[in-house]
This record gives structure tokens, C-alpha cells and sequence, in this order.
């Protein structure tokens, strides 16, 4: 078998044995936070073998975590993989790099905000996905138009998120820094920065979820490769097994991605009380 | 030369027209507010709630100007906020992402104490204000009495001519409050500062100031400024058991109790915020 071809190391839950006092505790942990899954599992290989669905809507799990290694082995699942975290990861790194810094601007500038708040509500109300029809007529049907949705739907949430972080810095801090003298470079850079990072990451992992949404979209409106393609694709041929394969993947994706988010995010404000987690 | 000296201070506020009731109008917040502050003096004033304490305050810390008449510190003019004077509020305003030690550096860093003396300097006076060991706590790690030490530390730290107080133990329980009273005359006593300490209570005033100027409620005034004949605070066991104390203390709330009163009426005529109206009164009597 040709598995060291390209092998996918995934994360197989690598028991994360913390030195915690007592490892019966953890276990217990453990199972509570699996037992749901284990049972959900259970309930989906079970149910389509007793006739209660028609297996052709819904095979059993085993079947499909067979289809899963198929296109694992044979290389297809890593090329879907490949091109989807691609897109996803340029969007939603480009968001950050235009939003952010535009939030800064305008929640620091009162006038600049006022300015642009009309326009802002507008576009935020927009479904990004209303407008990948647009996107597609203007940059075609290749990367460039699903890249610039991507961007598009992850700004929102970033930018959003910034401006009113740095609007809601509490005003007694500004009062007390300007009180120490503090021109408004300094000000801006030791208080209002530090005290909108909570805010500022909420709006990331809301642009990271988003970032996945509208890439499988748009993946299935027009695309030659990706985990949208693959369960559209697989969809249409009937291959029902591959096409929740596909599925369960862009669950895992969303549920690493979001991981990686908030691993970031208590990094980054480990002097906060405690961490609202989703 | 007097440290601080208020001429004939006024500040008014423009309001906005609220549902038609007074238009585009000005608000009177200090009325003609002459005082004079001695370097090392220890001044409290007391006033009702919203009679323009905090507004006071923030005059003479240079973060507004005043409508008429100016404050002189050392002779001139208030410039703007610097770092000869240090600010202490009610709400702490620490900075959360800030440990207890960064907080102190960062008004430190303010003044460009770098390096090896911006270290100790922060380790000195968070043992100053009795918290040593406690340098990594965040300010959610700390209780309120242990916060406003951090507080006092940080404005202590870079070492201003003036400490400005609003209000700072009235978050706080009435045993914390009791302690950091007496921690700070002792502080006081050791450094030497000019402190103008804001209060709605009056056994602080009495206890802590060596003069205590009473507010008239809004526009705020100067309705008296009553001298503290009593020696030796800090060391004394039981002061406000003392039958003078008592004495001045009945003084003062017969000076404030009309005061109370009319800013009580004002409170329930602006139909706002009224719970704070009750507690204030409480303390005040
Ligand atoms: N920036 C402002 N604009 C308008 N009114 C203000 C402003 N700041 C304070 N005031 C008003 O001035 C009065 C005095 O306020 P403040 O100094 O906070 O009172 P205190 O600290 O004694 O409770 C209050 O009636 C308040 O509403
Ligand atoms: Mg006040």
C-alpha cells in the first residue's frame, strides 16, 4: 500500500495527558465530553441497519469512515483538502490584514466613523453569499472570485468587531493614561490596543467559522477541486458514503480551526477572568 | 506660596436639549470655587452627591479647563495633565492586561524610568503600600482593597508633588476602608505629599484631612473650610471615639445637611439615578 505517499497526519486525539493529580478525574472528563459523540456515533451506524432510514440517504458511519479511508489512500481527499484550506486560509488571512488595521482607524477617528457607519450597516446586512454571483461575473470562475468572497465575509465580522472594541475601551482607563500625561500615539498603542484585543479576537473566530461556510459555497457553485466540490460531486454520482465522508471533514476542519483560534485568543488575553468559549 | 491655588474657579458644562426640557443650555457645574492648598497639606472636601466633586478634581489634574478664573500650582497656570500630579479614582482604573508590578511600570514608563530602576522602583512601592508578593497578580486576582493599594502605589511610584484622591475607599468595605485610611496618613506622613482627597463621608473627611472643605450642592461652592485641630492622627488608637471629633463631625453635617437635602430634591426633579441619591445621603448623615 502506498500510504507514506501522502499521508495526512491527523491530530488522532492525542490524549492530552496533562499532569492533573488524579488521572480517574480525567478519565471522567474525558468520557463526559465523549460520551455524546460515542452516542451520536452509535445511533448512525445503527439506525440506517435496522431499515428506519433508506441507506442510500444515510449509510451507516462504518461506511462511510470507509469511504473516508478510500479517499484518503488513494490521495483524493489531500488534493480536495489541499485547495480548500488554501482558499480559506489566504481569504481569512487577507481579512485580517485589510480589517483590522481599518477597524483601528476608523474607531479611533469619531468623524471617520460617522462618515462610514451608513455604509458599514449596509454591507453588514449583506449575505456575502448574495453576492457571489457578482464576485463570479466580475473576477470569473477561478480563485481569484472565491478567494475575494472569503475576504469579503471574513472583513465583516473582523472589522466590525475592532471598531467597536477600540469605541468601548473603558473610558476611565483613557482618563487615568491621559492623566499620566500620555500623548495619543502612546495613548492609542498601551491602552486602547491592549484593551480591544478581547474584542478584536471575537470577531476573528466569528470570521474563522465564516471563512469555512462560504468557502464550501462557493466551492459547490463552481470549482474543479476542494471539500465542496467533493461532496457536490459526490452528491450528484450518488456516491453517498464519500459525499458525508466529505462532510465529516469540513466538520474536523471547522472544529481544529476554531481550536487553533481559541488556543490563540488565551494567549493572547491571559490576564482575563475567563475565557467564554464556543 | 501656596502648593495649589484655586481664583475664583467657575465650570460650566453646554447641555444637550434633552426631549425639549432645557434647550442648548449651560449647566453650572462649580461656582467661583476660591481655596488655597499649603505644600504637605492634607485637604478633604465633602459634598453631595453630584455637586461637582469629580469635576473638581478633574481641573486640577489638567483634563479640563476651567470656564472662568484658573488654578495655579507653584504659581502658574495648569498647562494639562503631567506627571507632578497622580490621580487615584473610586474604580481603580487599573489596567487589567496589566499585572500588578506592570501597572506601577506603567506610569513609570510614563515618566522614562527605564530598566534596572524601573524594577525596583515598582518593587519598592508595591511594598510600600504592604504587597509584596503579590507583583504577578492580575487585577481580577486582587480584591478591591488590594487593587486600590496597587492604585495608590502606581500614582505614588513616579513620584508626584500632588496625589489626587476621588473617592477611593468608597468602593470598599468598612473594615478595608478603615485600614487604608490609616495606611495612607501613615504613607502621607512618609512622603510628604500635597494630597487633595475627595469624600461623601464624613468621619473621612474628619478623620484623614487636616482641613476640610464642605461643597455646597450643584453649582457646586465652597461653603466652609473647617480646620482639624487634632494631632498625631496616625497614631492615635481611637480617634473618632475622640468627643472632639465629635464635635467637628456634628459641625460639618449640620453644614451639609440642607445641602442633602436640595441635591436630593434635584435628584428626584431630574427623575434619575435614583439609588445613589439614598446611599449617599446615608453616608453623609
Ligand atoms: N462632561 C460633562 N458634561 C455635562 N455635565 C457634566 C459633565 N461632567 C459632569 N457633569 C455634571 O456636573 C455635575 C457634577 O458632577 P461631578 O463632578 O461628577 O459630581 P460629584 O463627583 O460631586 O458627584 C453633575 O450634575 C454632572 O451631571
Ligand atoms: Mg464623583
Amino acid at each position: 500500500m502506498a500510504t507514506a505517499e501522502k499521508s495526512v497526519v491527523l491530530p488522532a486525539v492525542t490524549a492530552k495527558n496533562a499532569s492533573a493529580g488524579l488521572p480517574i478525574q480525567l478519565a471522567g472528563k474525558l468520557f463526559k465530553r465523549s460520551i455524546a459523540i460515542l452516542l451520536l456515533a452509535a445511533v448512525w451506524e445503527v439506525v440506517p441497519r435496522t431499515g428506519a432510514v433508506e441507506v442510500a440517504f444515510l449509510p451507516p458511519l462504518s461506511e462511510v469512515l470507509q469511504a473516508w479511508w478510500n479517499l484518503l489512500v488513494s490521495g483524493e481527499l489531500w488534493n480536495h483538502f489541499e485547495a480548500s484550506i488554501i482558499r480559506s486560509l489566504s481569504g481569512f488571512g487577507i481579512a485580517l490584514v485589510i480589517a483590522i488595521p481599518l477597524g483601528l482607524l476608523i474607531g479611533w477617528y469619531r468623524g471617520l466613523s460617522e462618515l462610514l457607519t451608513p455604509v458599514l450597516e449596509l454591507f453588514r446586512n449583506t449575505a456575502a453569499l448574495a453576492l457571489l454571483p457578482v464576485f463570479t461575473l466580475i473576477l470569473g470562475i477561478g480563485e481569484t472570485s472565491k478567494i475575494t468572497l472569503i475576504v469579503f465575509a471574513c472583513s465583516w465580522p473582523i472589522l466590525l468587531n475592532t471598531i467597536s472594541g477600540v469605541k468601548n475601551v473603558d473610558p476611565l482607563l483613557i482618563k487615568s493614561a491621559k492623566s499620566m500625561g500620555l500623548n495619543s500615539f502612546k495613548l492609542f498603542t498601551k491602552v486602547i490596543l491592549p484593551a480591544s484585543v478581547p474584542t478584536i479576537f471575537t470577531g476573528v473566530r466569528l470570521a474563522g467559522a465564516g471563512s469555512i461556510l462560504v468557502l464550501i459555497a462557493a466551492e459547490m457553485v463552481g470549482a474543479k477541486a476542494g471539500l465542496g466540490y467533493l461532496i457536490n460531486y459526490a452528491q450528484f454520482n450518488f456516491q453517498t458514503p464519500e459525499m458525508y465522508a466529505g462532510i465529516l471533514t469540513i466538520s474536523l476542519i471547522g472544529l481544529l480551526f476554531n481550536h487553533g483560534l481559541v488556543a490563540l485568543e488565551r494567549k493572547f488575553t491571559a490576564w482575563k477572568p475567563n475565557h467564554n468559549e464556543s | 506660596m501656596a502648593k495649589i491655588s484655586f481664583q475664583h474657579v467657575s465650570k460650566t458644562f453646554k447641555v444637550r436639549s434633552t426631549s425639549g426640557k432645557k434647550d442648548g443650555g449651560e449647566f453650572t457645574a462649580l461656582r467661583d470655587i476660591h481655596l488655597d492648598v499649603q505644600q504637605g497639606e492634607f485637604l478633604t472636601i465633602v459634598g453631595p452627591s453630584g455637586c461637582g466633586k469629580s469635576t473638581l478634581l478633574d481641573l486640577l489634574a489638567g483634563l479640563t479647563k476651567p470656564s472662568t478664573g484658573q488654578i495655579l500650582i507653584d504659581g502658574r497656570p495648569i498647562a494639562g495633565p503631567a506627571l507632578d500630579r497622580g490621580i487615584v479614582f473610586q474604580q481603580y482604573a487599573l489596567f487589567p492586561w496589566k499585572t500588578a508590578r506592570g501597572n506601577i511600570e506603567f506610569g513609570l514608563e510614563a515618566k522614562g524610568i527605564r530598566g534596572k530602576e524601573k524594577t525596583q522602583r515598582a518593587r519598592e512601592f508595591l511594598a510600600l503600600v504592604g504587597l509584596s508578593g503579590f507583583e504577578d497578580r492580575y487585577p481580577h486576582e486582587l480584591s478591591g482593597g488590594m487593587k486600590q493599594r496597587v492604585a495608590i502605589a502606581r500614582s505614588l511610584a513616579y513620584d508626584p508633588d500632588i496625589l489626587l484622591m476621588d473617592e477611593p475607599f468608597a468602593a470598599l468595605d468598612a473594615q478595608t476602608r478603615e485600614t487604608l485610611q490609616s495606611e495612607l496618613l501613615r504613607i502621607w506622613e512618609q512622603t510628604k505629599k500635597t494630597i487633595v482627597f475627595i469624600t461623601h463621608g464624613i468621619d473621612e473627611a474628619v478623620y484623614l484631612g487636616q482641613r476640610v472643605a464642605v461643597m455646597t450642592s450643584r453649582p457646586g461652592r465652597i461653603k466652609a473650610v473647617i480646620d482639624i485641630p487634632l494631632l498625631g492622627r496616625a497614631q492615635e488608637e481611637d480617634l473618632r471615639s475622640d468627643p472632639e471629633f465629635g464635635r467637628i463631625r456634628h459641625e460639618i453635617w449640620t453644614l451639609l445637611r440642607d445641602e442633602v437635602q436640595r441635591a436630593q430634591a434635584y435628584e428626584i426633579q431630574d427623575s434619575s439615578a435614583s439609588s445613589d441619591a439614598n446611599s449617599d445621603t446615608k453616608e453623609v448623615m
